[in-house]
């Protein structure tokens, strides 16, 4: 790792104007990316600017038709949350199958989706939900602010403060994990809505990082049951090749994963 | 048995400290003065070496010194050796492409140290290492070995045209091609035999450490055989005479073979000590780890079984291609040869083996002794072969087995290995039973219902253990005798020190051998502390790889044991005034047989220290050594059965049941050899079904993480259900047979057979992952 200054932000503010001040600053929202990426000297920022302190940036709070989960919040607190289980579980269950219990206590879902890894988990949940991402300047939708691989609508300096998850009439996540980083080969996230409109979201799937399944959202809304998804085609052309998994198959997981999300999601 | 004698499950000794932190490896070692090492490794697979600009580097504050290949190779550091000579069918010598231990001129692999920096801290010498510019020429790379052994592929060593290590054999040829002529029926089988990382807990590290004055040198290294490392040091890499070079291997997490060898690091680290006037330290990374530390297996065979119309086998005949990376690692030449080729007859009456096996090169880590050593590969390849002929032949495939079981022993195979005792039919029965093989065909169609593919696969292993004689291993070409070497000391008070030639990395030799000492005196296992891992303390030993500790270095502990009490009872006998024939030994005392007359153990050890009254002519003290050289391999068998199901719509697969009854002979402490077991079938099923080391066609590596590699994790693997059938070793006295490699030959097979079966198609290469069982359950 090359030297670096480690700030600890105790408000939001303080950590803006930390960045602010820093000639290539970084946050640290968990670093189960960014400590690794810097051990392997890849990054080298003037500053890190730790944002897992700010209280205002902790905690899962339901009200209404609304679930919010604050920017800093760890894996292992959503997955435990009663306010999560209670009002989005497939969100609960998602959290508990991200990394390993080391990266559930560390990672963050502030820290997740401002990354934007075509394979990490939240994104899905993200998208099919049709969430909205709050940053200290505005409010984003979830459609908006995926911009492809590990890229966002965020700018330079925005820090998310939360992200807010209308409850769902019905939601389910399956994932095939991949065998070596346990992000998701392939995983899906299914979501009818309480107006009946149905979402599908994909990650670890395709080169352009997480994406709407349009085939099988038309399926789901028509019938929504695993058996509605088996003559849906999902062509494997754009989607991720690797040693671990071929386009095809991966074609295959999102068809294979979105019925058992939606035979999960009841 | 006592409570901690043979047999008794005593809690491990040294766990107090590893568990609690306490344990002190060469990294936790921190020296006066001590400059750190960083080496320049290439990222090419094949290049040139034009030039090294270090000018940068060495204005940089806190750096000590760049050193490159070229100035090793004008000090005449030795080039790496590999110790055992194989001959080619055409009686040429083995094919040894020159290796100095940082590259002067031309890097084969990516990882290949060219230079070394050496600074004040690590961080420093990392930060330096970025400014030196080091000029390559790419030259075309080959990494696979197909591509290399074909005509005008890239030329690794001048030395070994067509890429070429040997091609050697074994066997009789033309009794095989007759068997093949009458056979009624002959199966045929291509299998991968998958390159894997050995990722030892520990990464590799070394530090060494030049004392001007004495002209004597102190490495600290992971070794698992530091004796071995200090003889060839001095021997063929002219680092200092033996007498000057004291080599450490303090606590070692882990080896699995990849601390068998010695590497360029450790040379360099001895080289640059001297040079530098300050010991030097180099701990690698996981990354160092993945690049550097020899990988194993990387066999590709076709192999066909003949057999009588009685389904007898009447002949085997195999050809393997075996990759050897970049260049021949220490031990390397012997892996794909005489601890392959010679296990080819498994547990099977075969009357006629000829096998044949191609060495190559290609631009990749060089390949050596991991885990198993060839013996996984060759039970892999027979077990799929039983158990595809077992689905030609549409007979079951245990009863195949056991119509090909050998019963009589000794017995005498085609391929050298001359089986001393062993009971297949017993651990097939105790398998068969722990599984319920009976009642699986109404298991797998209770699946079925389900949506579920469920397959059941057996393996029945054997393996050779405590290579053996050292006379037999000479004239097949080793460089080195293969026997164990021990001390019992034992103090004046009474308290006993046992040096031995063994080192454990992991295997709980602590325990263990205490537990001998305990069963023959009767005295507490806290009595005894275990001596290993440094050539200034314990006479030369050959250490510890190829489950060999227990048959071979606790039988020289037994040897010198017997030296030890023979004496014992002389000064016991003279004490209690009694002949020395009545003399027996009982819960730590030396008593007069059928007698209330005794002495205490501390007692006669006071005698000899004192040695106020010793028999007439007796030297004084209690210390006794000795060589044990076996008078042949040991033979672990067993039986192993996985039952398992498959998910049509991943490809995924989860475990039922996974049953291992192993013939290990006499077991010395059951809780570790489960622990044992344990972690080789973790290893063969992580075989099976996740690790792969791979390369991309230009030779750079795909899998140098664990984001990439898929290393087994608890969650990954099924409960063990293990067992013990039991024949004796009749080739040393204490009946022991080896368990730590085991596991890992044994199990791939199972879990290849039993995926196969629950598919229905026989084609299936390892590491089976979701995604190959996928296309290979809708291949057309």
């Amino acid at each position: 790792m090359y030297q670096t200054t480690y700030h600890r932000a105790s408000s939001v503010d303080e950590a803006a104007s930390l960045f602010a001040k820093g000639t290539e600053a970084k946050f640290l929202a968990g670093g189960q990316t960014l400590l690794p990426v810097m051990k392997q000297r890849l990054a080298s920022p003037s500053d890190v600017i730790d944002l897992g302190k700010i209280k205002e940036l902790i905690g899962v709070e339901a009200s209404g038709d609304t679930l919010t989960i604050k920017a800093a919040t760890p894996h292992y607190d959503v997955a435990t949350s009663d306010a999560a289980k209670k009002a989005i579980p497939a969100l609960a269950y998602l959290a508990s199958l991200i990394g390993d219990p080391a990266v559930r206590y560390r990672g963050t879902i502030g820290g997740s989706i401002a990354n934007n890894d075509p394979a990490a988990d939240y994104p899905a949940a993200l998208l099919a939900l049709g969430a909205t991402v709050k940053t200290n300047k505005r409010s984003i939708s979830a459609e908006d602010f995926f911009k492809g691989l590990f890229t966002t609508a965020l700018e330079d300096g925005e820090i998310i403060t939360a992200v807010s998850f209308p409850v769902p009439q019905k939601a389910g996540y399956a994932k095939m994990r991949h065998p070596a980083s346990r992000f998701a080969l392939t995983a899906v996230f299914v979501a009818q809505t309480k107006s009946g409109e149905v979402r599908v979201a994909a990650t670890g799937a395709s080169q352009s990082g997480v994406m709407r399944v349009g085939a099988i959202e038309a399926a789901l809304k028509a019938n929504w049951s695993p058996s509605a998804i088996d003559g849906v085609s999902v062509s494997a052309s754009n989607l991720l090749a690797d040693i671990h998994g071929t386009a095809e198959y991966r074609a295959n997981l999102i068809k294979v994963m979105a019925q058992r999300a939606v035979a999960a999601a009841g | 048995m006592g409570v901690e004698g043979i047999g008794a499950r005593v809690v491990r000794k040294e766990d107090k400290r590893f568990i609690t932190g306490k344990g002190r490896y060469v990294d936790d070692i921190k020296l006066l003065g001590m400059t750190h090492a960083h080496f320049i490794r290439s990222p090419h697979a094949h290049a040139k070496v034009k030039k090294i600009d270090s000018s940068a580097a060495l204005k940089m504050p806190g750096v000590v010194a760049v050193l490159t290949g070229q100035e090793l190779v004008d000090d005449k550091v030795g080039n790496l050796i590999c110790g055992w000579a194989i001959t080619s069918k055409d009686g040429t010598p083995m094919k040894m492409g020159a290796w100095p231990a940082m590259a002067p001129e031309t890097v084969r692999f990516v990882g290949q140290a060219v230079a070394v920096v050496i600074a004040d801290s690590k961080n420093l010498a990392r930060d330096a290492a970025e400014s030196v510019v080091v000029d390559y020429e790419e030259l075309p790379a080959v990494a696979d070995m197909q591509s290399a052994i074909k005509a005008g592929a890239p030329q690794l060593h001048p030395e070994a045209p067509g890429n070429q290590v040997y091609d050697w054999v074994i066997g009789d040829e033309g009794a095989t091609d007759a068997a093949f002529a009458k056979a009624a029926n002959v199966v045929k089988l291509d299998v991968t035999n998958n390159r894997l990382a050995p990722n030892a807990m520990e990464p590799r590290a070394a530090i060494a450490d030049y004392d001007a004055a004495e002209e004597h040198f102190t490495l600290y290294t992971t070794s698992q055989n530091p004796h071995v490392a200090r003889l060839v040091l001095s021997a063929f890499y002219n680092i200092a005479p033996e007498h000057k070079l004291r080599v450490i291997a303090p606590d070692v997490g882990g080896g699995f073979g990849s601390k068998i060898f010695i590497y360029p690091e450790e040379m360099v680290a001895l080289w640059a000590s001297k040079k530098v006037g300050r010991p030097v330290k180099w701990t690698g990374d996981r990354t160092e780890a993945f690049l550097t530390d020899a990988h194993g297996r990387d066999h590709v065979t076709h192999a066909e079984m003949a057999f009588d119309a009685n389904n007898k086998i009447t002949g085997l005949k195999v050809k393997t291609y075996a990759n050897f990376g970049a260049y021949m690692s220490l031990f390397s030449s012997s892996v794909p040869t005489y601890l392959y080729a010679t296990l080819l007859s498994g547990q099977y009456n075969i009357p006629a083996i000829h096998a044949e096996v191609v060495g190559v090169y290609t631009n990749t880590t060089p390949v050596d002794a991991y885990r198993g050593a060839g013996r996984p590969e060759a039970s892999y390849l027979i077990e799929r072969l039983m158990e595809t002929a077992a689905r030609q032949l549409k007979v079951d495939p245990a009863q195949l087995r056991r119509t090909n079981f050998i019963t009589q022993f000794p017995h005498q195979t085609p391929v050298i290995m001359a089986y001393d005792t062993g009971d297949f039919n017993a651990s097939l029965d105790a398998a068969m039973k722990a599984i319920d093989y009976a009642g699986f065909a109404a298991r797998k169609a209770q699946a079925k219902s389900q949506g579920k593919l469920r397959g059941i696969g057996v393996s029945c292993y054997i393996e050779a253990c405590g290579i053996a004689p050292s006379k037999a291993v000479g004239s097949l070409g080793a460089g080195v005798g293969l026997w164990e070497s021990a001390e019992v000391r034992v103090n004046p008070v009474g308290t006993i020190e046992i040096l031995t030639g063994s080192h454990s990395h992991g295997q709980g030799h602590e325990t263990t051998f205490c537990q001998l000492v305990a069963e023959r005196l009767g005295v507490p296992i806290s009595q005894v502390s275990i001596v290993h891992g440094d050539t200034d303390k314990v006479q030369f030993g050959m250490g510890t790889y190829g489950s060999r500790s227990a048959a071979v270095g606790l039988t020289a502990i037994l040897k010198a044991m017997e030296k030890m009490e023979s004496k014992a009872k002389k000064i016991a006998a003279h004490a209690l005034e009694a002949s020395e024939g009545d003399i027996v030994i009982e819960n730590g005392e030396f008593k007069v047989a059928g007698t209330d007359k005794a002495i205490a153990f501390p007692m006669v050890a006071l005698a000899a220290y004192t040695a106020h009254n010793l028999p007439d002519g007796m030297e004084p003290g209690l210390k006794e050594s000795a060589f044990y050289d076996p008078t042949n391999f040991t033979f672990p068998a067993g039986a192993y059965i996985c039952e398992l199901e498959v998910d049509p719509g991943t490809g995924k697969t989860s475990f039922v049941n996974f049953v291992a009854a192993d013939d290990f002979g006499r077991l010395i402490n059951p809780m570790i050899v489960e622990g044992q077991v344990h972690g080789g079938l973790a290893q063969g099923i992580g075989q099976a079904l996740l690790e792969h080391a791979i390369y991309d066609a230009n030779g750079q590596p795909v899998t140098a993480s664990f984001m990439d590699y898929s290393m087994p994790r608890a969650d990954d693997l099924p409960s063990f259900n293990l067992s013990h059938t039991t024949t004796l070793c009749p080739g040393n006295p204490l009946g022991i047979k080896g368990c730590g490699e085991a596991g890992a030959i044994g199990a791939s097979a199972a879990v290849i057979n039993a995926i196969t079966d629950a598919i229905g198609k026989n084609n299936l290469e390892m590491p089976a992952t979701p995604d190959r069982v996928w296309r290979t359950i809708h291949a057309a």
